[in-house]
């Protein structure tokens, strides 16, 4: 019998393997940032403990970092934050992207983008979204702090092995429809906890035909599906994304790393726990109205009714939901006013998707009262935007042009939105109070929210109108 | 860590499903450097209204829950980040158990490591149990016996992978206990030249 991809990571990184235990798992890679790891290194020092693999370990600033003015951080709580983490990367030898670094962003971008991340390993960070890193078919999840400490201490992690759920997405995706959707369309189908206690394995047409940015940004939302992980077999795609990149190895080693890297890939009769087949043709442009990110309904639908729920929790979690966003039952999703537009965050701020949204706003205006902003998760995406004048682009149109962080995210940084106040986001989570107190938030893929900035409510791309002329300007 | 081993307490219940990380603990009081002293943000949106007066409809200020040390909690409990502040914020306001029907997986493994025990239950023996905590609010968890009992009533057994049970029983610090496969892991690292 064959093995999936999930298997063979697992088997090769298995350090000790003991009855009425869960396995010892070799980490081949750590990445930490200032909010999750302060503790850990304050664990190490407390019991005189060293960082085993600092060569293994790579940090960066990020989660509050400001995006305006960025060596201005008026919060000194966050400053603290940064200055320890700063600190204990010294104290403890680690290679740190600070503010002053070109290679400074959000976690999840800048580890693919210099080519840490590789097919085969196995990856941890104290951040939940370390799910996107799978998408190079690394088997890669996110930590709490005492991991974080436990993987700094000894470079492995106790962990029992998951089960495994393959998801295929066949066919195509329709025109205006982007990989945001496809995993926005998928837990809003199968729930929020379809995957907990799974890794997922995507494949299909559809993440095939997928680049490497876009197989990110599924991976990414793994973890709002419930999964710790979800990952995509590494392909020529993977592997011409990572050719060239800093510290990948080039000629005849890379050559070797590719054959080594394809032998992960799924076998063709790797069997599963669970599996699940979705149509492509069947995603629309997807806008979340609720309070978890399964609350979500293609562009051109209503947001459910009470009578229509199927069960008593349903209904209280759906009025629950509605009155935190100040939405009615039935409402048209199209005549939802938005006030706040977020283009960024580790699911959606890579040069792709800063090109999609400019393809879409250039020659046109963000409409008035709308505050729209730009975040690229890193400052390489920022640079490679700039050169590509994309940022001439936004400001012309009237959105704002930041440096890169995790920002409107999860608003730790100046960047937030007031109360009561509506926000197309293209980040990952629209819980109650994440984009700031009150705060009301709306996740869409890169595209829609550019749309949302110059109409100032959702917009169904698809129609023609509005492609037609999307065409035009990119072209 | 304090060892866990038969604990008798108050039951707060928070019958509210997909309770995410960012309701348990809200992101701005993430920006600590120390461990300790995160109960006060708790459920901070929750528990206070904008003047910072505690809203009286949130169901841990009742004044019957005071001092609860078992929270019973509804569906996918722990949904959303990694922050680990959310056991901690959970820990340091007092609740040693969470009894839930379902756990998000990385605030699972975040309890269990932080020396709260998380107990999943059925529906229908959390029903029973917050029956009970209705008319006498103590609630007796066993770790050594695997089982949850309020003042009457039959005892609902619970599973815990015995290793994490070992942990709890024992209060141990899950690092020294690797520290001792120190050589096994060297040895890997020899074997796959990393
Ligand atoms: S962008 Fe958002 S989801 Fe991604 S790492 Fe930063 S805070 Fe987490």
């Amino acid at each position: 019998m064959g093995r999936s991809i999930i298997e063979k990571i697992w088997e090769a990184h298995q350090v000790v393997q003991e009855e009425n235990k869960p396995d010892l798992l070799y980490i081949d890679l750590h990445y930490i940032h200032e909010v999750t790891s302060p503790q850990a290194f304050e664990g190490l020092r407390h019991n005189g403990r060293k960082v085993r693999r600092p060569d293994r370990t790579f940090a960066t600033m990020d989660h509050n970092v400001p995006t305006y003015n960025r060596y201005f951080i008026q919060d000194e709580i966050a400053r603290n934050q940064l200055d320890a983490l700063a600190a204990n990367c010294r104290e403890f030898g680690i290679q740190l992207a600070d503010l002053n670094s070109q290679d400074q962003g959000i976690v999840h971008v800048i580890g693919p983008e210099l080519g840490l991340t590789k097919p085969g390993m196995t990856i941890v960070c104290g951040d939940s979204h370390t799910s996107t890193h799978g998408a190079f078919g690394a088997l890669a999840f996110g930590i709490g702090t005492s991991e974080v400490e436990h993987v700094l201490a000894t470079q492995t992690l106790w962990q029992t092995k998951p089960k495994t759920l393959k998801l295929e997405v066949r066919g195509s995706l329709g025109e205006g429809v982007t990989a945001k959707d496809v995993i926005l369309y998928i837990i809003s189908k199968y729930g929020v906890t379809f995957g907990t206690g799974h890794v997922i394995e995507y494949c299909g047409e559809v993440i095939s035909a997928m680049s490497m940015e876009e197989r990110m940004t599924v991976c990414n939302m793994s973890i709002e599906g419930g999964a710790r992980a979800g990952l995509v077999s590494p392909d020529e795609t993977t592997f011409s994304y990572l050719r060239g990149r800093k510290c990948v190895p080039a000629g005849s080693e890379f050559e070797a790393e590719v054959r080594r890297w394809q032998s992960f890939a799924s076998d063709p009769d790797a069997e599963y726990d669970k599996k699940l087949v979705i149509d492509g043709s069947e995603i629309p442009p997807m806008v979340s109205w609720g309070t978890n990110p399964g609350m979500s309904s293609g562009v051109d639908a209503k947001i459910p009714v009470y009578e229509e729920t199927a069960s008593p929790e349903e209904e209280k979690a759906l009025r629950g939901a509605l009155e935190y966003m100040g939405l009615n039952e039935g409402l048209e999703i199209q005549s939802i006013p938005v006030q706040h537009v977020f283009i960024g965050s580790c699911t959606n701020s890579r040069l792709e998707d800063l090109r999609a949204a400019a393809g879409w706003v250039k020659g046109r205006k963000v409409k008035d009262g709308v505050r729209a902003l730009v975040v690229p998760g890193s400052q390489n995406v920022k640079r490679l935007a700039e050169e590509e004048q994309l940022h001439e682009i936004f400001l012309e149109a009237g959105f704002e042009w930041r440096d890169s962080g995790c920002s409107m995210c999860l608003s730790m940084n100046p960047d937030v939105v007031p109360a009561g106040e509506h926000c197309a986001s293209t980040s990952n989570r629209n819980f109650e109070g994440r984009q700031g107190t009150g705060a009301r938030t709306h996740l869409v893929s890169p595209v829609m929210a550019a749309a949302a900035a110059v109409y100032g409510r959702f917009v169904d791309i698809r129609k023609e109108e509005y492609s037609r002329n999307a065409e035009k300007v990119s072209s | 860590m304090e060892p866990i081993t038969l604990l008798t307490g108050k039951a707060a219940v928070l019958d509210r499903a997909n309770v995410d990380t960012d309701q348990i603990i809200p992101k701005q009081f993430l920006k600590r450097i120390e461990r300790s002293g995160f109960g006060q943000f708790l459920f901070y949106n929750w528990r206070f209204d904008e003047t910072g007066r505690e809203r009286e409809d949130f169901e841990l200020n009742r004044p019957e829950y005071e001092g609860a040390s078992i929270l019973i909690a509804g569906e996918n409990f722990g949904c959303g980040s990694s922050r680990e502040h959310a056991p901690w914020s959970l820990l340091d306001y007092g609740f040693k158990v969470v009894i839930a029907p379902s756990f998000a997986d990385i605030f699972h493994q975040n309890c269990l490591k932080n020396g709260i025990l998380p107990i999943t239950l059925s529906h229908s023996d959390i029903q029973s149990l917050v029956r009970q905590t209705e008319i006498q609010n103590q609630v007796t968890v066993n770790l050594p016996e695997q089982t949850v009992i309020g003042e009457s009533g039959r005892p609902a057994a619970f599973d815990i992978h015995p290793y994490w049970k070992e942990m709890l029983i024992n209060g141990w610090d899950e690092i020294s206990i690797t520290l001792r496969y120190d050589s096994e892991i060297q040895a890997f690292e020899e074997a796959s030249a990393i």
